[in-house]
């Protein structure tokens, strides 16, 4: 009836785990009290659980993202700690079985449950906003994509709670990942996990790809359009071509281990190295699907903060195409040691090496924007900055790596894991951190407190530079990745120091958690009131903050790149039509929470073999998404009336503010 | 506000250099066998190529944000200038002609550093078969016939010709100090050459995470004299245990953090039986090794099998 | 296939003001995202055939492709797909000329014709697992299990997928948006015809010379 589950597979023995269990009940049992207590729970389902709103669906994609956070770096921290102190024969404070899964759910979630939704939900919130239009092409899958990756951070947050979570790596290799050697359900769960939050993140792909080719605003020739709409874009092309590779690589896995096939298997013709071509086939261009949002956003502040156009936009364009086609054929160099011939490996190694030219060609992009600028030192300039030292590094070594004769040496050492913690932290967290504090203030009509974050800022890249580069010199001393405990003490001096490292970017948490709080309890005095609080050169910013539900009420007509600043100077912009026509636009739904769900269901099911459930929440699945296929009570017409009083509203608050909203003198605005 | 920033750049870069100095007995910086030198030289000229480029980046983010940040209205502000093709011409280049050198040095090194090739040597190699076990290291010596679980012993300045496979998950066999690694995988072989020029005890290890025991699968690599290596022989053999398939399904039992054990005696044919445990090609493949080159070959891959005899 | 369907509304919409694009060109963006979603089913398939094809000879003293295939069943298999293309495209060209009933009719054929060759499939498949060739004998059946099987899931999807549409248009008619679907279905119907050709090549035919 229950499949393989019983009651035992809560793990009642483990105190971190348990503890953690209840301080997680009490929070949400205190979040459900307060719901329950302010009678939210109408406006939470219409007003978000089911909207098709992408700027709705952004901010909760970065919600979710920053909670994992929250669980991936509990798991970090408690790596480092363990590593601190487990040298000789001092065993440490976490057993094997349990230390192997913090490490594995580390990867998983800091990869595919902070940074991918993080990055989505900027992209949710600024792209459509930047290209002119009102939505993306299909809000209703828009929402089915953010319930399935939620389904899908469900199931790796209950693994902590009932069963286990894999054991092998975030990459989960055979023949370790198949059921001989990992007979549990913690491979599962990856799994379904995975499976889930894919599609999707592949459906957004699909989604975003038709929004930006068909729904661009009069004017906006492709060559136009902001440079973060292009990253994202990219960024697109990158996901609808290799998801698909992930959720066959995991498909057949799954085969192996529910219906005893051999793809992967040693025996009976199996082959591990191909699970390995196709994982990395996926995984190298995931981590471009991570870096170039976060390369759009860089070149966003930059230009904005330094009050000057982008320099190169021709070339960062194309720089980015570059970088997304060579990203396809340069895998092998996650295992150059597998025993490729020689001829191989070099055409791998000198392949990853041409991307460094494309990605240096931004770099020099966004320093000649510095160049005769005039730069606004705000919190998101500063992550920038950190992270054109940061990434630089980072760069370097992953270039490095790319030296076959090198990786021999270095492949799976901890300076592989510092490689990869320097580009991704440095290049996509900084960014994705720096867009948060950039368009916070669209998204919610304050700004985040300064101070605040630019202390958090401070904390962040010091505990990063404490904590990794360490790693670095660790690497050299053949360290390598994953253990539990070793016995050289000359890495134990190392590994104490990157355990600080953790806690400073601990401290840049707190920062961050505190500046939220602050922020909202201080949001009148932070408030934006003109909807551009920058001085932004976009369109995202001509709109109210935040904007109408509609986004424009009159679709703008663009000339130029930096479409916005352009109707600033000739004085264009805030021109408001002599009528308005009324607005077409989509109803919210519980389809995609409803399918989204049963996803999770689905999951939860097939882990643990209970078939008939399984069976039903797939059925429910189909029928509901049938269902909507038959509700033709989809859309709505916005009537000129509202649309006048809503934008009348907005006119009036920033006309009572006075004329800041001019080209010039942008200092004040800080 | 402005000058804390400044100094605070500052602060971060000098971490780097105190920590890289802080250990100067680096595993990998301290190479004892050619090719870890060679690597490690690999290692040193790249990471200078690429200084040449990193260096400037640094220093001009930083001086440019310092130079043109708005309290400075003295310097020039131009904020429409966003194109220049000798900018343009210069940031696609240099960092092309450094890939070109680079990549240079990325094909001959790679060719030369191939794990499978063996070394220039006058001298006489010794073979060992290895292979991964849940959580151990089993080495077999085909010509001297006998084996032992986590040692290996080699004459300095002998080149060592290690065939590897595994019995289980995938390992990586891994001598830090000598050099490169390379996977072992099950029903297939790798092969890896490597010398020790220097005597000595060094650390081996597994580098791929293959489960439970995985981070007590080390093994000790023991470069000696002529003499040394004769005798270390010599007291393998002395041991009276046998390893053949009677005795081997005991050892694939799981189990972690291993002693040293010595065999006296070792089938001659067992290193080839745990390879063929795992053959998947056609019906003439239980033979022949061959077949398991021909599946590889459709994924450019050349883990090559060849009789051991 | 043809795009007249959409060229109608193309006319209409495009001097309108954007506000009203939204309708008109729904049908296109639905049609163009559906393209994109193919592109992504190819990628999955051709991740599959890949690892056919690294595995194919992994037969494990088990039976080869030479010893289990039947190529005038594949050849029966293949009419039934193929020609069940054809009496699609006979709807599609009924829904054109907004001959509903006609179009309902055709389209129950494709389904019939569909529906037999997920039958035949099945009966291999189980004729081969009774025999003990089952796709857990060697990595070579597994992954002739799963390639076919992929694509008979797939076809399967497309099956209900027709009866669900058949269903729309008889209550509701060739609306714009039963049109728009019955575009989708199409791409997807033809799709999976060229994938079954790759699937008959690949797999039967070169199993068998082999």
């Amino acid at each position: 009836m229950f499949g393989k589950l019983t009651l035992e597979a809560v793990p009642y023995h483990e105190p971190i785990i348990m503890v953690t269990l209840a301080v997680v009940a009490l929070l949400g049992f205190g979040v459900f009290a307060a719901l329950t207590y302010y009678r939210k729970w109408g406006y939470l389902w219409s007003e978000w659980l089911t909207s098709v709103d992408h700027k709705k669906i952004g901010v909760m994609y970065i919600l979710v993202a920053l909670i994992m956070l929250l669980r991936g770096f509990a798991d970090a921290i408690m790596m480092r700690a363990q590593l601190a102190v487990a040298q000789g024969g001092a065993e440490g404070f976490l057993p094997p079985e349990h230390y192997d899964q913090i490490f594995t759910a580390h990867g998983v979630i800091m990869i595919i449950f902070m940074a991918m939704p993080f990055m989505v939900g900027l992209m949710n919130i600024a792209v459509p906003l930047q290209i002119g239009a009102r939505d993306v092409a299909f809000p209703f899958l828009n929402s089915l994509s953010f319930w399935l990756f939620v389904a899908g951070a469900i199931l790796v947050n209950i693994s902590l709670g009932v069963g286990e979570f894999a054991r092998t790596g975030w990459v989960a290799y055979p023949p370790l990942a198949e059921l001989g050697y990992s007979p549990g359900v913690g491979v599962d769960y990856y799994i379904w996990a995975l499976q889930l939050s894919g599609l999707g993140t592949l459906l957004t792909g699909v989604n975003f790809l038709v929004t930006v080719f068909k729904m661009r605003t009069p004017g906006m020739t492709l060559m136009k359009m902001p440079i973060f709409t292009w990253a994202c874009t990219f960024t697109n092309i990158l996901i609808v071509a290799s998801f698909p590779i992930l959720t066959a690589t995991l498909g057949l896995l799954t085969l192996d281990r529910y219906l005893d096939m051999h793809f992967f298997t040693n025996e009976l013709g199996g082959n591990a190295m191909m699970y390995i071509n196709l994982f990395w086939a996926w995984g190298h261009p995931e981590v471009y699907i991570l870096i170039l949002p976060a390369f759009g956003i860089f070149s966003e502040v930059i230009s904005t903060f330094s009050g000057k156009k982008l320099f190169g936009y021709t070339s960062m364009v194309w720089a980015s195409g570059a970088i997304t086609l060579l990203g396809f054929v340069v895998w092998l160099h996650h295992f150059f040691t597998m025993g490729s011939g020689a001829n191989v490996n070099a055409f791998f190694g000198v392949a990853t090496m041409i991307i460094s030219v494309p990605t240096g060609v931004k770099l020099f992009s966004w320093l000649f924007t510095m160049f005769r600028g005039r730069i606004r030192f705000t919190t998101p300039v500063l992550w920038t900055l950190g992270f054109m030292v940061t990434f630089t590094i980072g760069g370097m070594t992953g270039v490095l790596l790319a030296v076959p004769g090198a990786d021999y040496v270095l492949h799976n050492s901890l300076f592989l894991i510092a490689h990869f913690h320097n580009t991704i932290i440095g290049g996509a967290v900084f960014g994705y951190l720096a867009g948060f504090t950039f368009w916070f203030p669209k998204a919610f009509g304050f700004k985040l407190h300064e101070g605040l974050g630019k202390g958090a800022f401070w904390c962040w890249i010091s505990g990063f530079f404490v904590a990794f580069m360490p790693l670095y010199v660790l690497g050299f001393m053949g360290m390598t990745r994953r253990l539990n405990h070793y016995d050289n003490p000359m890495w134990q001096p190392y590994l104490i120091v990157a355990f600080c490292g953790a806690g400073l970017i601990l401290c840049g948490i707190l920062f961050q958690i505190a500046q939220l709080i602050v922020s909202i309890k201080n949001r009148e005095q932070l408030r934006d009131l003109t909807g551009d609080p920058w001085g932004g050169r976009t369109l995202e910013w001509s709109t109210s903050s935040p904007p109408p539900f509609y986004n424009f009420a009159e679709l703008p007509t663009v000339h130029k790149i930096d479409a916005f600043q352009d109707m600033k100077e000739k004085g264009t912009a805030y021109q408001r039509p002599a009528s308005y026509s009324p607005i077409h636009m989509p109803k919210n739904t519980a389809a995609g929470v409803v399918i989204g769900l049963l996803g999770a269901v689905f999951g939860f099911a097939m882990i643990w073999h209970i078939w008939w459930l399984a069976g039903l929440s797939f059925i429910g699945m189909i029928a509901t998404f049938i269902a909507r296929s038959y509700n033709q009570d989809v859309d709505y017409y916005v009537q000129p009336d509202e649309i006048e009083r809503i934008e009348s509203q907005h006119h009036a608050r920033f006309e009572a503010h006075g004329q800041t909203l001019n080209t010039t003198s942008f200092a004040e605005q800080v | 506000m402005k000058i804390e920033q400044f100094s605070g750049y500052l602060k971060h870069l000098v971490w780097l250099p105190l920590l890289m100095l802080g250990g100067c007995k680096m595993a990998l910086l301290d190479p004892k066998g050619q090719v870890g030198m060679d690597e490690k030289s690999l290692i040193i000229t790249a990471t200078l190529l690429m200084l040449i480029v990193v260096v400037p980046v640094i220093v001009m983010t930083l001086a440019f944000a310092w130079k043109y940040r708005a309290s400075n209205t003295k310097a020039t502000y131009r904020p429409n200038w966003s194109h220049s093709n000798r900018i343009e011409l210069v940031v696609w280049l240099v960092p092309c002609v450094i890939v070109a050198i680079l990549g240079t040095i990325t094909w001959t090194s790679t060719h030369e550093l191939d794990p499978y090739r063996p070394l220039d040597s006058d001298v006489k190699p010794i073979e060992i078969q290895v292979v991964s076990l849940d959580w151990k290291w089993l080495f077999i010596y085909p010509e001297q016939g006998i084996a032992t679980v986590n040692e290996i012993a080699f004459p300095k300045d002998t080149p060592v010709n290690f065939k590897i496979t595994s019995q289980s998950a995938m390992n990586s066999f891994f001598i830090p100090q000598l050099g490169s690694q390379i996977y072992s995988m099950a029903g297939m072989q790798t092969k890896l050459h490597l010398i020790a020029n220097h005597e000595g005890s060094f650390d081996g290890i597994s580098a791929n995470l293959s489960g439970e025991g995985f981070s007590d699968m080390k093994f000790q690599a023991i470069s000696t004299s002529q003499d040394g290596f004769k005798d270390w022989v010599a007291k393998v053999k002395a041991n009276p245990e046998t390893l053949d398939l009677n005795s081997y399904p005991a050892l694939v039992e799981p189990s972690k953090a291993d002693p040293v054990r010595y065999f006296g005696a070792v089938s001659p044919t067992l290193y080839q039986h745990i390879l063929m445990q795992y053959a998947h090609g056609g019906h003439h493949a239980m033979n022949s090794a061959e077949h398991a080159d021909a599946d590889m070959a459709g994924m450019h891959m050349n883990a090559r099998i060849e009789e051991s005899n | 296939m043809s795009t007249d369907v959409m060229s109608s509304h193309h006319a209409a919409g495009h001097e309108q003001a954007h506000d009203h694009g939204h309708d008109h060109d729904s049908g296109e963006n639905t049609v163009f995202g559906f393209w994109l979603y193919l592109m992504t089913d190819c990628v999955l398939f051709a991740s599959v055939f890949a690892t056919y094809a690294v595995l194919v000879n992994h037969t494990a003293g088990g039976p080869s492709g030479k010893d289990i295939f039947e190529l005038p069943y594949v050849l029966g298999e293949t009419f039934l797909l193929l020609i069940s293309s054809c009496t699609y495209g006979f709807s599609m060209l009924a829904a054109h000329r907004g001959a509903k009933s006609q179009a309902l009719a055709w389209l129950g054929a494709t389904f019939l014709l569909g529906a037999g060759f997920i039958g035949m499939e099945i009966n291999e498949f189980h004729h081969l697992i009774v025999e003990g060739f089952g796709p857990d004998r060697s990595a070579f059946l597994s992954s002739f299990f799963t390639l076919v099987g992929m694509h008979g899931l797939h076809v399967t999807a497309g099956l209900v997928w027709m009866l669900v549409l058949m269903a729309q248009i008889k209550t509701r008619g060739l609306t714009s948006q039963n049109n728009t679907r019955l575009m989708c279905l199409s791409l997807f119907w033809h799709f999976l015809d060229i994938v079954w050709i790759c699937v008959f090549t690949i797999v039967y035919l070169m199993g068998v010379a082999a």
